[in-house]
């Protein structure tokens, strides 16, 4: 296996997806290969980031909705629409 | 934000149709749906007019509403929906490549750049924190658009693939290859602040 196909396999053998056969080549290649188990820590920690990163504690505080917009709603309600 | 009993009794009083309650509903939500279907639109108005249709959709189905769920969750999912449809509404511009933010290879396969450690665990005050946010969401916004909306479906909505196909009319295939894209690009974008000895 080479780095361009072990960065293929990365998604899958996070899932869990991997085939045994390919699972076994895929952590062989991850022994021997320091750079390429440094770039799955790094693509689990871009998974872990964006997720924490959009969580709203983390996020902005969103303002109120604009008043029209609330109106416009309510008044869409009423109509039965 | 209400907390999930009066939220519990907020739906009561929808389904009993007292008017106020609605109002509540809308006043209470509005601005996070907003800030959701904004995520997805670019334009102000399509994200307002998600917001609207979302709450309507949520009016017109309350009484499906499952009492053990979350409010803000179920509300959450109705609005990332409209989004999502609202942007099918629009006509489809070329999809934007994503090829020049992938990693590189040599020929013979292996990496064509050294791959460094990062610094995560550096960002440890809270300025520092918001910072690191700003720099994940802003790089997020920089994916092509397909891309993008399917990481945030699949990675920060948690949507399952089945749900990402449909919300996005793409087969599951197209799901799985374009989120392990998205995190590529989404990875090497972040790598040159990232790199451990880059501070």
């Amino acid at each position: 296996m080479k780095c361009r196909e072990f960065v293929d396999f990365l998604m899958e053998y996070l899932d869990g997806s991997l085939p045994d056969g390919q699972h076994a080549t895929f952590r062989r290649h991850m022994e021997e290969c320091p750079p390429c188990e440094l770039y799955l820590d790094t693509y689990r920690e871009t998974v872990r980031l964006g997720k924490t990163c959009c969580e709203e504690p983390e996020g902005p505080v969103p303002a109120d909705a604009p008043e029209a917009l609330i109106e416009a709603i309510l008044a869409a309600r009423r109509e039965g629409r | 934000m209400a907390e999930d009993s009066s939220d519990k009794d907020l739906i009561e009083r929808m389904l009993r149709g007292e008017e106020d309650a609605f109002e509540e509903l809308v006043r209470n939500y509005g601005g996070r749906l907003l800030a959701v279907t904004r995520r997805y639109l670019p334009s102000e108005d399509d994200a307002r007019d998600a917001v609207q249709d979302a709450f309507l959709s949520a009016f017109r189905s309350l009484d499906r509403f499952e009492r053990q769920a979350r409010l803000s969750t179920w509300l959450h999912r109705i609005a990332v929906n409209a989004a999502l449809m609202k942007l099918r509404t629009r006509r489809r511009k070329p999809e934007q490549s994503i090829e020049e933010l992938l990693p590189g290879f040599l020929e013979d396969g292996h990496f064509a750049q050294q791959t460094p450690g990062w610094r995560t665990a550096e960002f440890e005050d809270v300025a520092e924190r918001r910072e690191l946010a700003k720099l994940v969401r802003s790089s997020i916004d920089r994916l092509p658009v397909g891309y993008r909306n399917v990481l945030m479906l699949r990675d920060i909505e948690e949507f399952n693939t089945e749900e990402t196909a449909l919300a996005m009319g793409i087969s599951l295939n197209a799901v799985k290859t374009r989120l392990h894209r998205a995190r590529l690009a989404l990875r090497e974008l972040l790598e040159p602040h990232m790199r451990r000895e880059s501070k």
